[in-house]
Parts: C-alpha cells; structure tokens; sequence
C-alpha cells in the first residue's frame, strides 16, 4: 500500500514537472508584456527606433505597437491556408483511399520527409524559387513558404480522420451507386469534418510562430501594408527585430505574449472541436 | 421448368480472398421474384461474402476475386459497371449506417444525391413521404425530419437505412444481418416490415438467426464452408432437411 502510494505521488510530481515549463514561459511573458497591451499595441505600426529612443529619454511608455506584424502574418497566414488546405484535403484523401498503392505509400513517405525538414531550409529555397526570380521579398514569397510547411500536417490529419471512419459509411455511399469521388465530397469528408478542421488549427498554430523562413521571404517591414508583392511584417519577424533593436526591446514581450496567447487558444479550440467531434 | 427468368441466378459463383482458398464454392441457386430468401450458416461459411458479391461490393478490394456468373434479370451481373448495379441492388448493412451528416430527409435521398440526380422539391417530398411511410417511419420522424439521422434509435436508423436503399426503387434488396445489432421489439418491427416489403422488392437476406430465417423467408439456403448445401422451401428445409449437415445445423449440433 505505501509503495502504491509512492508510486502515485512519483506520478504526479512527475508529471506536474513537465508543466512547469509552459507555466514558466507563460508566467514570464505575462508578467513582463502585459502592461503594453493596449488598443494602440494592436492598431499602430511598429515606431521608429528614434521615436522610441525619445519616448525611453522622455520615461515614456514606447509608442506604436504591432499592428503591422498582425496584418502581415494574417495575410500570409490566410493566403497559405487557401492553397495548403484543398491541396492538403485531396492529397489526404487520396492516401487514405490508395493505402496499398505503391505510388501512394511513396508520397506518403515523402510527406513525413517535407514534415521533418527544418524549416529554415524551406524558407532558403523559397527564397531561390521565389524571392529571386519576382525579384524581391514578398508576402507572397512568406505564404508559399508557410504553405509548404502547413500541407504536410494537413494532409496527415485528413489521412488519419479518414481511416478510422467506420468502413460501412463508404460502402453505404459506395452500395446506393455512388461514384468514388461523390461518396467522398458527400460522405467520407463531411463525417470527417471534426478531425480535418482541427488539423488545420493545428497546421495554422505551428506554421504561425515561424521565423526563419520570414526572414528569406518576407523580410520585414514597419508599415501596415496590404499589397502582397511587397516585403511584409510577421508578428515573430517583429521579436526579431525588436530583439536586435536596444530601443525596441520592452515590446519583445507584448509582442510575445500576443503570440502566445494566439497560439493557445488555437489550440485549444482545436482540442475542443476535436472532443465534440468525438462523442 | 418455368419460362420466367428468375430475377436474380447465381451460376457456378465462387469468391476468393486469396489464390489457395475460395471463400465461395460453386453455388448456383435461382431467387424467385418478390420472395425473401434467407441464406444461413455458421460464421465464416460464405454467406455475407456471397451476398456481397451481388453487389460487387468486392470489387472495392484488390484481392478479392468473383468467378462464375451472377445474373440480373438474365444479365451478367460480372460484366456491368459497379455503379450501374448498385443501382438497381440496394443493400443494408449490419450495423446501421445512416449518414452521420445528413438530416434524416437528406438520408432518405442520399441515393440521389450520391448519383448527382436532380429532384424538384416536390419529387423530393413525396419520395421521402413514400419511402419512410413503406418502412413505417413517417408517423415517428415526419415533425424532425431536419434532424441528423444518428439522433434516431438503432432500429429506427436501421429502418431509415432501408428506406433509403428503397428510394432508390431497386430490383433486389440485399440484407447482411440486419437485426443482429438490434433489440428484440426493433427486430420484430422489421421482421414484419421485410414481410410486407416483399411485395415491391426481392429481399435476399442473411441471417444467422435460425428463427428469423423461419418466421420471415419462403426460401432457404444453407451454406456450409463456403458451399451451398442445401437450397429449397424454408418450411421444407426446417422440417425435412435433405443433408445431414443442414439436419445438424438446424438441430443445434453444428453451429
């Protein structure tokens, strides 16, 4: 009895352990970001280093904020899913279907490759395949690098949801003469819904704290911009920059903390679709 | 001999899973018009394979190789499109499958919809109304009919099931164990609805309930270990089996 004991307390401390970093991480960027949040954090561009350099002068609080950073990682965030998430979805569905296609173990083999690829190397060869031949960094350039990154876990996520979907509901659609592709727009996808949604929240809360392929792509910039074949702004770029940037370091941690929380709730709505969808 | 054609002929029909064993052996039997057939027999002795067969449901499956002839009114079930088929054989399954989502009216036209077939709303109407009413169903679902199909009992979803193979007006209406997943009272409501339903559709069932087989069908098959061993009126083949084997099963010494 005293051993079961032990044994169950062993447990607990030891997994309580492996919490204490993510609430440390979010304990420190809370503490020390939380007080620069404010409306103008989200609604103004990054300021000017000597701006900021007066205000410190003046024991202002830095004016500005990050709103060009939300704006540049929201467009190319949005642009990537566009493409990543059909592309992910159909790639899926035809791994689930073709498990004993020589072809299709091939590129599913692939797809766990592209999924382990370091990401800065992605973000160097978008930069030959793209920054280089439109002759300069783009949002355009920073999507086709996320969506690189992103169609792999899509197209994971939709594989799996679709193997363990109970085989009756295909043979079902299959039995009233459907074709292939009807019965997989019309039944398999839709009953698939839950798990291939919160494969993209997921895909979207791991490509959004990317850096290193920003830097080759999107490289940056302290206006909020709309148009996509100019060099953009990212939230992660902007923790960079402010990093490197003596009078920029107090907003490293709103920026930061933003970040994080966007991340958190990603993935936590993901983990509550994925429970819904489940009972 | 008659000189109807039977609405569906098994010839020579044999299944096989693997190139050393043969699921299926040889069965020919002749299905007569609007009767329902039971096919029985221990697990694993073929009969859900054959029936599966009827609607190249094997197809779907690289391995699995179909033999012989299976005709359709006279036509080589082997030689036409799956999809042409499945059209005319409707099928339910064992568990009930309803379309988790689909709305209970979406269900019943799934049939349809799954082979791009245009309806106007009122087709749509009265197709819904007329094959819940023809599974005796409307009275129950027809104020929810937007609800998901899953929301309905397991009996309740088994008959939407059906009723959504019978939108589809088949010839031949394949059954794999339809009540096995269901409790007596919803097993007792099929039943009796499989006995009215033969008058619009030619029911081929599987069961391995020997009771079933007795208080619903007219014809009997008994495969064992892949063959037919005896095929023939139900109440014959229940009081005055040919073969000791179907004697031994019928008596509960083999199962």
């Amino acid at each position: 009895m005293a051993k079961d004991k032990l044994m169950l307390w062993g447990i607990c401390l030891l997994a309580a352990l492996t919490a204490v970093p993510l609430l440390a991480i979010l304990g420190e960027v809370l503490l020390r970001g939380y007080h620069q949040l404010s409306w103008a954090f989200f609604t103004e561009p990054t300021p000017t280093a000597y701006k900021a350099m007066k205000a410190i002068e003046a024991g202002e609080p830095i004016p500005g904020g990050i709103a060009n950073g939300i704006v540049g990682t929201m467009i190319m965030l949005g642009m990537a899913v566009i493409v990543a998430v059909p592309l992910g979805i159909l790639c899926g569905a035809f791994l689930a279907e073709n498990s004993k296609n020589r072809f299709a173990q091939f590129v599913s083999y692939l797809t766990d490759l592209l999924q382990g690829t370091p990401s800065v190397i992605i973000g160097i060869i978008t930069y030959i395949w793209v920054v280089v031949p439109m002759k300069g960094y783009s949002a355009i350039a920073g999507s086709v690098a996320l969506c690189i990154m992103m169609v792999p876990l899509i197209v994971r996520s939709t594989e799996e949801t679709l193997k363990i979907l109970p085989a009756s509901l295909k043979e079902a659609g299959l039995a009233l003469g459907g074709n292939k592709a009807r019965v997989m727009m019309r039944v398999q996808l839709p009953a698939a819904f839950g798990g291939i949604f919160t494969g993209i929240l997921l895909a979207v809360s791991r490509v959004i704290g990317e850096t290193a392929p920003l830097m080759f792509t999107a490289l940056g910039c302290s206006l909020i911009r709309f148009s996509v074949d100019k060099p953009i702004s990212a939230v992660p770029l902007l923790i960079w920059e402010f990093f490197n940037d003596p009078n920029l370091q107090e907003l490293i941690w709103g920026a930061s903390l933003f970040l994080l929380l966007f991340v958190l709730a990603l993935n936590l709505t993901a983990k509550y679709l994925a429970k819904r969808w489940n009972q | 001999m008659e000189s109807v054609t039977p609405i569906l002929e098994f010839k020579k029909t044999c299944v096989s899973y693997t190139k050393q064993t043969m699921a299926v052996k040889y069965v020919s039997a002749a299905i007569e018009r609007n009767t329902i057939t039971a096919i029985m027999g221990p697990s694993g002795c073929g009969k859900s394979t054959l029936l599966r067969a009827v609607n190249l449901m094997h197809s779907l499956y690289q391995n699995i190789r179909v033999d012989g002839e299976i005709l359709l009114n006279g036509e080589n079930i082997l030689s036409m499109e799956p999809i042409d088929v499945r059209r005319r054989v409707g099928m339910v399954f064992q568990r009930p499958a309803p379309f988790p989502t689909m709305s209970i009216y979406d269900n019943v036209l799934s049939g349809f919809s799954l082979n791009g077939i245009k309806l106007s709303k009122a087709e749509k109407d009265t197709t819904v109304e007329r094959c819940l009413k023809s599974v005796a169903l409307w009275d129950e679902v027809k104020d929810v009919l937007n609800k998901k199909g899953t929301f309905l009992s397991g009996g309740q979803q088994q008959r939407l099931c059906i009723a959504r193979a019978l939108a589809m007006k088949p010839d031949v209406l394949l059954m794999d164990e339809p009540t096995s997943a269901l409790d007596p009272i919803a097993t007792k409501h099929i039943e009796e609805l499989l006995l009215d339903l033969q008058k619009e559709v030619t029911i081929l069932i599987v069961t391995h309930n020997m009771g079933q087989a007795k208080r619903i069908s007219s014809k009997s098959m008994f495969m064992y270990l892949g063959e037919l061993v005896e095929y023939g009126d139900t109440e014959t083949m229940f009081t005055n089996p040919i073969d000791e084997r179907t004697k031994a099963y019928l008596t509960g010494k083999m199962g």
